[in-house]
């Protein structure tokens, strides 16, 4: 069997902002992407997951290369994705926001919106309307639908809208951050079933970033958890979900509210302490928080540790390999 | 003889202008010690019932109800002062974004005190002292500091600490909370439930929960009632409900979500066509059945309100012992 | 909230109506502005004594009919209103839009610009100008239009800003779409009914700043019939006559009220369209 082909490939990437803390009082830096390296491969669904302020969001921006690395290097499809013209990376991969009702200029009609990717690369006429009535059928809005404005959809049409821009001139990635974040359940299960079946349809990679557990672990094949700028586990989801290793992934796994009813409210642990991306702690950055930590971890820093097809950053959890086999 | 519930509330309808009704008949009861979730997707007219409950509608809406009490008191007849005299004292409310309801221009210590000193005849040291023990009950380890702190000095979740500080400083017996943790991350949202959890079994609080995530329902609703289009169209005991949800639209919504470890990754979820109606008064039959897999031309009549168990209804005029398997 | 509405509708009529003088002048003219008729000075309006059959407003010092050089005066202080507000528009817009949405340097450069343009006293240098380079219409244009930019550079930089940050600029950007179509077509929409408010505010200001300068003799020259020159020319008269100077008084300041009413309007109502 050979093995797939990377799609995406994020090497030590950094993202730094330096933020004004007042006209006199000088600058903060704020690490929002802190060494993060990461591969995805071709076809598969991969899941970025933490809690806000943990860079996703940036990590998301940055692999869609609308901001610029601080340091580090991301290659799509093997080549370096700062090198690349708009055009073709527009034609490579796209984008699908959390929200639908700033994602879509309120001033342009629906044709407009899904076709604009298609008119930066200059296709128009009929072509461009054929595939912009071609695309909005297959995600499941009717054709009617093309001389309407944003406002006048509701939520899970507008969704459907972005997604059909995102799709119109068949990238191999699609970058979701947080696709049904603002959604109702109902809803968000008609996206997440349309998102499905375009993957299968057009063999497409996703990028697919969310707080939801839940849904990561419903649509993802590969899952990373990010802390304060950092990944600090990533496994295929099975495995993750069944045997978490670092502590911020049990907290996060055990602070998932399914719908069963008698299991009570978990104890997290975690405390109140709270990450901050400027001020990132010494050690494990981690340690403040940990329901787990020891004293070397306020001034060690943790180094990824490898194997089994898992990554694992903590001073404490036992190497990948053993970690899989020993289920908890 | 069952005690006299602590809210009770028949037969609410609220209306906006001439064409919109957005709660549309609505009872419910919330005893003492025990937590009742009204659920439903945004727009179903949730939030508007625990403003109206609360005499808190914005100019323009207009309420009208068969009964309204609180602790033996009928809440229709009280003039704004005496309302506000409950607000704050007997009755306590929270909301989803906590920045909005804490003034940006006061510490936090003086709006807690506030709140004491406006319906207790208390000094304001006394006043300052107790809020800094509900803050340490709350989970802040620094009490003492944050009392002399600004809003915007606390995260998202040690803000909604505060205002669940701040609506338990006179001791009430009733607490409305509409959306608490949706905008806090997972992790917070646990401790946050826990705590009012462990409020409601120290103090005996009645809690009128709001909220659509049907995992948080699950873990700390005593009692369920579902909301559709102004209606509760399904209201029960919480084991109930989701053992064995009957109305159409329960079964969507729970078909909806994924349950890591129940429903297998990648499957198709389950998803409701159409999106939820606007209904006007006057409006007569079934709210969902433009949406039902199983309407028929009764739905168009008059739906009476039928038992599937006891203390358990539902608004639908399908048998109460139809297929499961075929869910909406 | 009615009363609002009612004051924006005044606007709009006083506007409105302002402007269809302005463009049918020559057939709304019961005289030649420019006719003298030294014979029929002085004349008084129709209300006063020593009034003249067929001069509703009289005439002025040099027996021209005051009603057609009221309305004529419209046509320039609107042209001269337009034209400024134009010329300042695409300079204080372009600037603001380009600050705002490229940010860091750039923005730092705008920024100084604006403030610089803040620093300058802006009536002496329009009397500087005009009277080293002499008045003439064009002149007084484009010493305005140079000049008044600023407020829309700051609320086009602003409101680019707070546009910028949307997912739609974004998912545009991550499209392939130029620059150059963001924009004109992403950004510029979105900020238009912002600085279409402070068109009307700066309009007005163009059309008070014009009558200041002609009052002083640097505006549009004699003998078009602008609103300030009338009044600069009436202000010998004013003791015996002081309608001379009352009739194109009023006239200004009925205008730039209607003005400033319709800019209220417009934000209340494009704002409400906005958030519909």
């Amino acid at each position: 069997m050979t093995k797939p082909a990377i799609a995406i490939d994020v090497q030590d990437a950094k993202r730094l902002f330096t933020q004004s803390a007042g006209a006199f009082a000088g600058t903060r830096v704020v690490r929002a992407v802190d060494g993060v390296s990461l591969q995805v491969r071709e076809g598969s669904c991969f899941g970025i997951v933490g809690e806000s302020g943990c860079g996703k969001s940036t990590l998301a921006r940055l692999i869609m290369g609308l901001l610029p690395l601080s340091s580090g290097d991301i290659l799509v499809d093997g080549q370096r994705l700062s090198a690349m013209d708009r055009k073709a990376r527009a034609r490579l991969i796209q984008p699908v926001f959390q929200d639908p009702f700033s994602s879509l200029n309120p001033r342009h009609s629906i044709a407009d919106l899904v076709g604009l990717p298609l008119t930066a690369q200059g296709i128009a006429g009929r072509e461009r309307g054929t595939r912009v009535a071609e695309m909005l059928e297959r995600v499941g809005l009717p054709g009617a639908i093309a001389n309407r404005q944003p406002a006048q959809l509701s939520g899970g049409q507008r969704q459907r809208v972005a997604i059909a821009r995102a799709l119109v001139l068949r990238p191999r990635i699609v970058v979701c951050d947080e696709p049904t974040s603002a959604l109702d359940v109902s809803v968000q299960a008609q996206i997440l079933n349309l998102l499905a079946d375009l993957q299968a349809e057009f063999g497409l990679t996703y990028v697919f970033i969310s707080h939801n557990l839940a849904v990561v672990e419903h649509v993802c094949d590969e899952v990373a958890v990010m802390y304060l700028g950092r990944i600090v586990e990533h496994a295929p989801t099975a495995e993750l979900f069944e045997t978490p290793t670092h502590p911020y992934t049990k907290a996060l796994l055990a602070s998932v509210l399914t719908p069963e009813p008698g299991l009570g409210i978990p104890d997290v642990g975690l405390g109140d302490a709270y990450p901050d991306p400027a001020n990132i702690p010494t050690g494990c950055r981690f340690h403040p928080r940990c329901p787990a930590g020891q004293p070397p971890c306020i001034t060690e820093t943790p180094a990824p540790r490898f194997g089994a097809g898992r990554m694992v950053e903590c001073l404490l959890a036992p190497p990948p390999s053993t970690a899989s086999v020993s289920p908890v | 003889m069952t005690p006299e519930p602590l809210l009770e509330v028949a037969d609410l309808r609220v209306r906006f202008g001439a064409r919109v009704e957005a709660v549309r008949g609505v009872s419910l009861t919330v005893n003492k010690g025990e937590t009742h979730c009204l659920v439903g997707e945004s727009g179903c007219g949730k939030s508007v019932t625990a403003l109206a409950t609360m005499g808190l509608l914005a100019r323009g809406a207009v309420r009208s109800s068969g009964r309204l009490r609180f602790a033996g008191q009928d809440l229709t007849n009280l003039s704004e002062r005496e309302l506000s005299k409950l607000r704050g004292d007997r009755m306590a409310m929270i909301f989803q974004e906590p920045m909005t309801s804490l003034n940006p221009a006061f510490t936090i210590g003086s709006q807690m005190a506030e709140v004491m000193q406006r319906h207790r005849k208390v000094t304001r040291a006394e006043a300052m002292e107790r809020a800094g023990f509900l803050l340490f009950k709350v989970g802040i380890t620094n009490p003492a500091l944050r009392l002399g702190q600004f809003p915007h000095q606390l995260s998202g979740g040690l803000r909604q600490r505060v205002m669940i500080a701040m609506a338990l400083m006179c001791e009430p017996e009733l607490l409305i909370a509409d959306e608490p943790t949706t905008a806090l991350d997972v992790t917070v949202q646990a401790q946050i439930l826990r705590l009012l959890a462990g409020f409601q079994r120290e103090l005996g609080l009645g809690i009128l929960l709001i909220t659509h995530d049907l995992g948080v329902v699950a873990r700390v609703a005593h009692r369920v009632s579902v909301m559709y289009a102004g209606e509760v169209v399904e209201s029960a005991p919480a084991s109930q409900l989701f053992a064995n949800p009957t109305h159409p639209y329960t079964r969507g919504l729970l078909a909806s979500v994924p349950v890591p470890g129940k429903i297998a990754r990648g499957s198709r979820l389950g998803s409701i066509p159409g999106t939820v109606p606007r209904i006007g008064p006057g409006f007569a039959g079934c709210g969902f059945r433009d949406r039902c897999g199983h309407a028929s031309e009764a739905c168009a009549g008059p739906i009476a309100v039928q038992q599937a168990g006891p203390d358990h209804i539902y608004r639908c005029q399908l048998q109460a012992s139809w297929p499961q398997d075929q869910a909406a | 909230m009615n009363l609002r509405r009612l004051f924006a509708l005044l606007g709009l009529l006083i506007v409105g109506s302002t402007a269809i003088i302005a463009v049918f002048a020559p057939y709304l003219t019961p005289h030649d502005p420019f006719l003298q008729n030294l014979d029929g000075r002085m004349a008084a309006p129709f209300w006063l004594e020593g009034t003249v059959p067929g001069h509703l407003f009289g005439t002025d010092q040099l027996g021209r009919d005051y009603l057609s050089r009221l309305i004529y005066g419209a046509r320039i202080s609107l042209l001269i209103g337009t034209l400024v507000v134009i010329c300042s528009g695409l300079i204080g817009t372009s600037l603001g839009v380009l600050g705002g949405y490229f940010g860091g340097r750039i923005d730092a450069v705008v920024m100084f610009v604006i403030t610089c343009r803040l620093a300058i006293p802006l009536i002496l240098v329009a009397l500087t100008v005009v009277s080293f380079v002499g008045s003439s219409f064009t002149v007084v244009v484009l010493t305005l239009g140079l000049l008044l930019w600023e407020r829309f550079a700051v609320v086009a930089r602003t409101t680019t800003m707070q546009v910028r940050n949307l997912d739609y600029v974004a998912a545009a950007q991550a499209s392939g779409a130029s620059t150059w179509h963001i924009l004109l077509r992403e950004i510029l929409p979105n900020i238009a009914h912002h600085l279409v408010v402070v068109a009307t505010l700066e309009m007005a200001l163009a059309i008070l700043l014009e009558a200041a300068l002609s009052f002083l003799g640097l505006g549009v020259p004699s003998p078009l019939p602008s609103w300030g020159l009338m009044i600069s020319e009436a202000k010998d008269y004013m003791y015996f006559s002081p309608w001379v100077i009352m009739i194109p008084g009023v006239a200004l300041f009925v205008l730039v009220l209607g003005i400033n009413l319709l800019g209220d309007g417009l934000r209340d109502w494009l704002g409400a369209a906005r958030d519909a």
